[in-house]
């Protein structure tokens, strides 16, 4: 599935969601249902500042492919970064950096948020996005 | 005298708003309370009607405005129980108040010196004192705060010293709800010759406030938290102190005779009031301290704690809460965390369900981390607060609970 299909899957199935106590309900279950990360990378490294949450976000490049594993304290926090995850694990940083984030203004994600919150997710996608950028650089072979 | 609260919130337009669809149960008055709309009326007719500078004009509505806003001043002057309206300056609130004693200290503290503050302090009553003790190489002392949230005095006995110049220290926990033994702490500072500076941002609308009882030497307090305009307050100084302090600002208003080589300043309170000053504010700062005084802050303070026993007592029997803050001599604050639940997570979930409450360190990162968090919910009550939001509040949490759980 491309990264569009994803968004596209996301923004179906918060849509079956009128309230949003629902949709909070849902990604909790995301939250709880993300897959742990490896207790190595729970360190301050790998933590988003920015969060009133502690978010811890780890990289690595498989294949050229980005694989994303995350973990925080919060567990809608949890749910939040899951969808991200969902999103753009298993692409190139190529796919990454060209992605547009629409799906969470379609499902309201954004303007739903706290500021707090809204900062946090922010934070999130750029550290995301800043990944791609230097697995992208490791990649390209430099010129003379 | 009960109040009638029924009446009371047909005062504050905003509480029949809906949030997030659901009707607002606002319990974050720590962090700011709500008005009523003789603050806004006072607002609108001042600049409707009244809008002029102060103490310069010759015409007539400067005169207006010059006599409203000294008539203010001396109404909040009667309000804490200062002696002389001249020893209520002006600030932008509780924030600048700390700030501007913290600044025009530093000619009294030299290297060695000793500030003593408590583990209960709200930033802005320690990161200025930390910054000055850093600037003139002084240090910064601590008083200690015990499991149920309450001054160590036993501590604070033996860390004032020949050394120490200032003691600051807040009236009411923003965090714990603690209300502090502020006239205890005066007299022993005083024994030693220490002056003390009372951050009063959480006791000016929910206790009563008496400078001269209580006798410390400065008291700093914000309008927004009770139930008057955000970007005001009051820095009170004793006389004698606010005479020996050099000014903070310089400007207009402040001055007496200005000279390209010399200036002499003006008298107090102008000597610390440099630059136009907020008329406005200080106008509808007097409306919010006279509805405070109109309903009773006795009858207030009966109804905030009702609340907060009613609160605390239903609170305890979901599982897993801790409450965070049980002195004996509390104001309504209710700071709890629910194991294995982040705050922040519950505090989303009961927003969802109108109920504003506050999560996080609450601007007192040190306090909360001695607590072994890293944040806490809070809840916090006012004039306008009811015994059925505690029931919805109560309710919101047990939700939100089993949606984490």
């Amino acid at each position: 599935m491309t990264i569009q299909e994803k968004q596209q899957q996301i923004i179906e199935e918060f849509s079956v969601f009128d309230d949003w106590l629902d949709k909070y309900a849902y990604l909790i279950e995301l939250g709880k249902a993300l897959p742990l990360i490896d207790e190595k990378y729970k360190t301050d490294q790998y933590l988003i500042s920015g969060c009133q949450s502690r978010v811890w976000l780890h990289a690595e490049i498989k294949d050229g492919k980005m694989i994303l594993t995350a973990d925080s304290d919060a567990v809608i926090t949890k749910g939040i970064v899951s969808l991200l995850i969902r999103v753009f694990s298993g692409h190139t940083p190529d796919e990454i950096l060209e992605a547009d984030m629409e799906f969470l203004n379609t499902i309201g994600l954004k303007e739903h948020l706290s500021p707090t919150r809204a900062n946090g997710l922010q934070s999130m996608i750029k550290q995301i996005r800043l990944y791609a950028q230097v697995f992208k650089l490791k990649a390209t072979p430099k010129s003379e | 005298m009960a109040l009638n609260i029924e009446q009371i919130r047909k005062d504050f337009p905003i509480l029949s708003r809906k949030v997030n669809g659901k009707p607002l149960v606002y319990l974050d008055n720590a962090a700011t309370t709500q008005k009523p709309v003789g603050v806004m009326e006072r607002i609108t007719r001042y600049y409707s009607e009244e809008n002029s500078n102060v103490h310069r004009g010759v015409h007539r509505l400067s005169q207006v405005a010059t006599e409203e806003f000294e008539e203010a001043r001396r109404y909040i002057a009667g309000f804490i129980g200062a002696g002389k309206p001249e020893e209520i300056v002006f600030t932008r609130g509780t924030t600048e108040s700390v700030n501007f004693i913290a600044t025009v200290f530093q000619q009294f503290i030299g290297a060695g010196d000793e500030i003593l503050i408590t583990a209960m302090e709200h930033h802005s009553n320690l990161v200025p004192w930390q910054q000055l003790c850093r600037r003139q190489n002084a240090a910064m002392k601590v008083v200690p705060v015990n499991e149920r949230g309450e001054l160590d005095m036993e501590s604070f006995k033996n860390l004032i010293t020949s050394k120490t110049k200032m003691v600051a220290v807040a009236h009411v926990s923003n965090v714990l709800g603690t209300i502090n033994p502020v006239e205890k702490i005066t007299g022993l500072a005083h024994d030693k010759g220490v002056p003390v500076l009372v951050d009063g941002a959480q006791a000016i609308a929910h206790l009563p406030v008496d400078v001269r009882r209580t006798d410390c030497d400065f008291y700093a307090f914000s309008a927004h938290k009770a139930y008057g305009p955000m970007g005001i307050g009051v820095l009170y100084g004793k006389e004698e102190w606010l005479n020996k302090l050099s000014p903070y600002q310089f400007g207009g208003e402040m001055v007496d005779q200005v000279g390209f080589k010399e200036t002499t300043f003006n008298v107090l309170p102008f000597k610390f009031e440099a630059g136009t000053p907020d008329v406005c504010g200080a106008l509808a700062m007097e409306t919010a301290l006279k509805y405070i005084e109109k309903n009773g802050i006795e009858n207030i303070r009966q109804h905030e704690d009702e609340l907060l026993e009613y609160a605390t007592r239903e609170l305890k029997k979901l599982r897993g809460i801790k409450i965070i803050g049980e002195a004996a001599e509390k104001t309504a604050v209710l700071s709890f965390v629910a194991g294995g639940v982040h705050p922040y997570d519950l505090g989303t979930l009961v927003d969802q369900m109108g109920v504003a409450v506050r999560t996080g360190h609450h601007c007192a990162q040190p306090l909360v981390e001695r607590f072994g968090l890293s944040g806490t919910v809070r809840a916090s009550f006012g004039i306008y607060n009811t015994f059925e939001e505690v029931d919805i509040f109560i309710r919101a949490v047990r939700q939100a609970l089993d949606m984490l759980r």
